[in-house]
């Protein structure tokens, strides 16, 4: 790992440049959190997931809390406007709000608290919003529970300007409408809008953004950031995210395994982390700063020596013609349209999801399809894996034409180019052991005995870093990371040409990421594989790919190296993409100063 | 909504006329001669079994049969039965009494079994919970005739808090202890749909979001909670309600009630092909009804769902 954040003197005034003015010591704290402990009971015993957290807020002040998942950050977040979920319980410690101490007050206070005094915006805006009502009435149940007064119009009056000042243009019309009919951006302005309905002095954002496209991201925090300094909210940000908590907030708290391991300005802790964990966050934040991780690079050799024929003898194949070709995948002019059936006979309409979108992958190379979500990168992947028929166009594997294939060749094709896809937690059978999962693919394909197959097995364990008594445990027993691995294992059981990597680190958290992409980097080293990864980070990007293609609405917009796209974008929409990267400003101004 | 309305109301026609083809189909291969019976233990005449014979067209082939059958139902003329009844008043004099008695065990599982799977719901693992579970165990593994023999038995016979039989005068009080009998079983199973829906609501985001914004537990459970559990139930009642109008045949016959499910046990039994197909069709037209009724309401409650 060569990522750093650029390492500069310790001494930054805090909040500079953020508009916000607070003085610790003179004002009295708005939220103060201290020796916070939460608990969880569960079947197997008392899981203490916050042990003795610190956090103290100001008026107007933002505050965020960085840590991973696991480290108790929402927990604490939660606990403040008790909502803990399930069996969740504050066993000790206090929560004082404007002086006013939280922990065990009756329910009806609590009731009034919320909403009024403290405003939440949660992580997903795709569960948080309830789908049977219309996203005004969701709004005006804020005001109406929070004391609103004045009558129905003034209320849908007020819901409008709410939704305006959320950012959501045409809001009137919007209000009629229902969650389902908007967008995650869209959804989450309207949570923020709930959020601030009735002026909270505090305002919790948990993950605000965490499931949104960067550039959607980006917007919306400016928006809210905005918005918040206006209304001299104190804002209190939840994030996994080390970059985007910088540049959010001027405080920075770092939880991890439940406890509060250090905290201070924010600049103060990008540039001389003091705690194990907080240096470890640091470096492996993925951003623009970093570099293609170049196993083959450290060892010597360069990316033209990969592509050298003997590098294929040395990775046994069956049935693989020698004559490789040097481009292993090439996307021709490839399109596809949906059909999208309407309400009445007739009235479909087409979607064209990918449009004529050209590509060529480089045997032992990585190349990396980059857009938000809906600009076609993974239908374009399915289409590649042949799990989708274009509508024209062509994908030639290793020469060959996959739309002519025969449905044995097709099933011969399938052993050479297999995916990763992004949820870790959907792509493993749960009743299938690890074993078993790993395993299957070699017994469809008919590869060896029984003992064969399990010394592969136990072969790919060890590929993937993990120990061989894993093999009998169940996905549920496993950490995200784990199952991604298991994932990638199961990839490589029929020794495939090709990974599809379809978003296979974009739900982890950034330490396993990078511990991820770490090993793709060693097992394409040693094994020659070829990856078409495809993801919305570009900073995964740098670190994995050698080029780049980006797509907007079906389209490919840009096509270059990796260097090339970071240091010189020749498109608006890649430096818009670029710009979004959370940190990425920070970044510029802390090398420039 | 008017397309899909119309589309959905089309659907009836090959439905109606599958099911009629069916059940006509499946009653003409019954062994044994239904007129051969009609006489009891001397049999009749030869020449009146002819005429007889003759005037059901039972020598005609099965299609012809069906297509004279279609004929009475578009004519709204469905003929007279063996006993010299039009068939039309017997069942114009059966379908309201079992009407009347399934709606009403429909309101009482609804109503209840929603009201007692929400409260275990938001309590679950209490002593509230666990009481109606066991409760609609029971419910659920003993059959439908003890529950009614025992209701009639304490509730009627001992107690004397409800009339023993319904009889001729079938109205809403007399009626009352047969539709609990009939509610039962659905009643359990709404109850434990309720109690998990609900449970599985409770732990949502957005029930989260709402208890952020500040609403009373009860706007919570009112508005979130109870709307969205709602929806797999009310599908779970719809088709229910051509169960209970069918099903009833053990309820009808413990309490004396003269409505579909005895009169369609006569039929059978007398071999009354006509009024056994004209009975069973109009079960599934209320059926096909009862559908397409949710399937409205459904979208009403989640208007995630389209019309397409």
């Amino acid at each position: 790992m060569t990522t750093q954040f650029p390492v500069t003197n310790g001494d930054l005034p805090v909040g500079e440049g953020d508009g916000r003015s607070y003085e610790a010591g003179t004002d009295k704290p708005l939220l103060e959190i201290s020796d916070l402990q939460v608990s969880f009971t569960t079947s197997e015993g008392v899981v203490h997931a916050v042990r003795g957290a610190d956090i103290t807020v100001y008026p107007g002040q933002s505050v965020a809390i960085v840590g991973e998942s696991g480290s108790g950050k929402s927990t604490t977040a939660h606990a403040v406007i008790d909502l803990l979920p399930g069996t969740g319980k504050v066993t000790g410690g206090s929560i004082k709000f404007d002086g006013r101490e939280i922990v065990g007050l009756p329910r009806a206070e609590i009731e009034a608290m919320r909403g009024r005094d403290i405003g939440l915006v949660p992580q997903d805006p795709m569960s948080n919003l309830n789908p049977v009502w219309r996203i005004g009435t969701q709004i005006e149940e804020a005001l109406k529970a929070n004391g609103f007064d004045g009558g129905k119009r003034e209320r849908k009056e007020r819901v409008a300007s709410l939704l305006a000042e959320a950012g959501l243009p045409d809001a009137e019309r919007r209000a009629r409408q229902y969650p389902h009919e908007f967008s995650g951006g869209m959804r989450q302005r309207s949570l923020i809008a709930i959020g601030l309905a009735s002026r909270p002095k505090l305002l919790i954002a948990d993950e605000p953004t965490s499931a949104l496209d960067v550039t959607v991201q980006r917007q919306i925090l400016d928006h809210l950031e905005v918005l918040t300094q206006e209304l001299g909210t104190a804002v209190l940000f939840i994030t996994h995210d080390l970059g985007l908590a910088a540049e959010r907030a001027e405080h920075l708290v770092v939880m991890f395994k439940g406890r509060v391991v250090e905290s201070g300005p924010a600049r103060q802790i990008l540039a001389n982390p003091q705690h194990p964990y907080t240096r470890r966050l640091v470096a492996s934040a993925p951003s623009l700063a970093s570099r293609r991780i170049q196993v083959a690079h450290e060892q010597g050799q360069e990316s033209d020596e990969l592509l050298a024929p003997d590098l294929d003898a040395t990775v046994p194949r069956a049935g693989v013609a020698k004559a490789a070709q040097a481009d292993i995948v090439v996307a021709k002019n490839l399109t596809k349209v949906f059909n999208i059936r309407g309400g009445r006979p007739g009235a479909s309409t087409d979607f064209k999801a990918v449009d004529d979108v050209s590509f060529t992958l480089k045997r032992g190379h990585t190349l990396a399809l980059v857009g938000e979500s809906g600009s076609g990168k993974s239908t374009a992947a399915n289409m590649v894996l042949g799990l989708l028929d274009a509508t024209s166009g062509v994908v030639e594997f290793d020469g060959t034409d996959i739309a002519s294939l025969s449905a044995k060749e097709a099933f011969a094709f399938r052993r050479r180019i297999q995916p990763v896809f992004q949820n870790p937690y959907g792509s493993l059978d749960p009743t299938f052991s690890i074993f078993r999962s790993i395993e299957e693919p070699l017994a469809l394909h008919k590869v060896g005995g029984k003992k064969e197959r399990e010394k592969r097995v136990r072969e790919l364990l060890d590929m993937v870093a993990l120990p061989q008594s894993a093999m009998r445990r169940f996905p549920n027993e496993l950490s995200g990371g784990q199952r991604q691995r298991i994932a990638i294992a199961r990839a490589l059981a029929l020794q495939p040409e090709v990974i599809v990597l379809d978003e296979a680190v974009s739900a982890l958290d950034v330490l396993v990421q990078a511990q991820i992409l770490e090993l793709l980097g060693n097992l394409q080293d040693e094994l020659g594989l070829s990856y078409l990864f495809i993801t919305h980070d570009l900073a995964v990007v740098r670190q994995i790919a050698d080029s780049v293609v980006v797509m907007q609405t079906g389209k490919v917009v840009e096509q270059a190296t990796t260097d090339e796209v970071f240091d010189n974008p020749r498109q608006q929409y890649t430096r818009d993409l670029l710009a979004a990267i959370p940190g990425a400003g920070l970044e510029g101004a802390a090398i420039a100063g | 909504m008017l397309w899909y309305l119309g589309r959905r109301l089309l659907q009836v026609i090959p439905v109606f006329l599958g099911a009629t083809l069916l059940l006509y189909a499946l009653v003409f291969l019954r062994p044994g001669d239904p007129v051969a019976g009609l006489g009891g233990e001397r049999g009749l005449p030869e020449a009146v079994q002819a005429q007889i014979r003759e005037q059901y067209n039972l020598n005609e082939p099965f299609i012809v049969q069906y297509l004279l059958f279609l004929k009475g139902v578009f004519t709204l003329d469905f003929g007279i039965d063996f006993r010299g009844q039009e068939i039309i008043d017997v069942i114009g004099a059966a379908l309201p009494v079992t009407f009347q008695l399934a709606i009403m065990a429909l309101v009482i599982e609804a109503v209840f079994g929603v009201l007692f799977g929400l409260i275990a719901g938001m309590r679950k693992g209490g002593w509230f919970d666990g009481t109606v579970l066991v409760i609609s165990l029971l419910v659920i593994s003993v059959p439908t005739f003890v529950i009614g023999f025992v209701l009639q038995f304490v509730m009627g016979v001992k107690l004397g808090w409800f009339p023993v039989t319904v009889g001729r005068d079938p109205n809403f009080y007399s009626l009352l202890l047969p539709a609990i009998v009939l509610a039962a079983t659905s009643f359990a199973y709404v109850l434990r749909l309720t109690r998990t829906s609900v449970a599985e609501n409770l732990s949502a985001d957005y029930v989260r979001t709402a208890r952020a914004k500040g609403l009373r537990r009860s706007q919570v459970t009112g508005r979130h909670v109870l709307r969205n559990s709602l929806i797999p139930v009310v599908t779970f009642l719809g088709a229910d309600l051509g169960n209970l109008m069918g099903g009833a045949i053990v309820t009808e016959g413990i309490f004396n009630i003269n409505g579909v499910g005895g009169t369609l046990y006569q039929a059978i039994i007398r071999g009354e092909n006509v009024t056994v197909v004209s009975l069973t069709t109009v079960l599934v037209i209320v059926y096909i009804l009862a559908n397409l009724l949710v399937d409205l309401l459904y979208a009403a409650l989640d208007p995630r769902i389209r019309y397409a």
